[in-house]
């Protein structure tokens, strides 16, 4: 099945990038949109039906590599 | 140290994205040890002494920068030497895998002005009485080059403050006065720290590249100091 984890920085950490995207949108008419924070998204296509085990599993691999827990946080999605 | 004649062994471990290893191993050799080259897939560290994790882009620093590097199974190695108290120095990309591995803390994001920072600046020496800092004078002020883009340290309040009290900043970004100030922070970094170094000062991760400032020819002396400082502790 394929898993999703969405990482993104914790709320205190500055995004400069967000803030370099949000102005640009700004300048193209998109005057509403007040904050931009990028973050990435990994899809793992992983083996087994057992949806706790593998969302367990999904989870370890988020802490150890996917996300650094200093500075991001992540979400572990099944379908 | 040396035994009968011979000169401390300093491993240089390469990354495949690594691109400051020959530059390291230059300067390891212009300091008077013996640079060993070790690549990333060795369990040990041929006996040396002290390990140099180089600068460059390991794994091309995907995900983020040093977090692939982090795993590869001579960081192992290199944690086992350091708990023991063995030296290491972690260089711009070698720095962030320190921090991504916990023996620092704190994490590495973007410079504050998204940009690639190729060019020189000054840093002020914070502690002396360290191992991998005991060739230094107090205040000293380094002129050495910087080459990064995520070289803007942070850490939640707790922790910088934590960092602060037990004096873990070993090199912070100034004036060539050495007037910490804000418009020397070339990244952003938090505190305008440069440079890290552990509790017992045998750990120490820093931004500035000390290996390409060895001989006049190369622009100046100022990272002379910190490469004979880690050979000595070999």
């Amino acid at each position: 099945m394929q898993v999703e984890v969405r990482v993104k920085l914790k709320e205190a950490v500055l995004d400069p990038q967000g803030e370099a995207i949000r102005r640009v949108l700004s300048s193209l008419g998109f005057e509403e949109v007040t904050q931009v924070r990028v973050g990435k998204l990994v899809l793992l296509e992983v083996e087994g039906d057992d949806c706790e085990r593998v969302r367990a599993r999904a989870d370890e691999a988020a802490r150890e590599l996917l996300a650094n827990p200093v500075i991001e946080d992540y979400e572990v999605r099944l379908p | 140290m040396t035994d009968g004649g011979r000169r401390p062994r300093v491993a240089v471990v390469i990354f495949p994205g690594s691109n400051c290893d020959r530059d390291a191993l230059a300067a390891v050799e212009a300091v008077g040890g013996e640079a060993v080259p070790v690549w990333h897939q060795s369990r040990d560290l041929q006996r040396c002494g002290a390990v140099l994790l180089p600068g460059g882009y390991s794994y091309g620093n995907y995900l983020r920068a040093g977090a692939m590097a982090a795993h590869s199974p001579v960081m192992k190695a290199v944690r086992r030497h350091a708990d023991q108290g063995g030296a290491v120095l972690g260089i711009c990309n070698g720095f962030q895998i320190l921090l991504e591995i916990g023996l620092l803390p704190g994490a590495m994001l973007m410079n504050r002005s998204l940009r690639f920072i190729c060019r020189d600046v000054h840093v002020r020496v914070e502690r002396t009485d360290l191992p991998l800092l005991r060739t230094l004078q107090p205040g000293q002020v380094l002129r050495l080059p910087i080459a990064h883009k995520e070289g803007n340290w942070f850490a939640e309040p707790a922790v910088v403050r934590e960092v602060e009290q037990q004096g873990a900043v070993a090199l912070r970004y100034c004036d060539p006065s050495g007037q910490v100030r804000a418009d020397a922070n070339p990244n952003g970094s938090l505190q305008n720290v440069a440079g890290l170094v552990s509790r017992e000062g045998t750990v120490l991760g820093m931004m500035p590249h000390p290996e390409r400032r060895i001989s006049r020819l190369l622009g100046g002396e100022d990272g002379w100091a910190l490469m004979r400082a880690l050979v000595e502790a070999a």
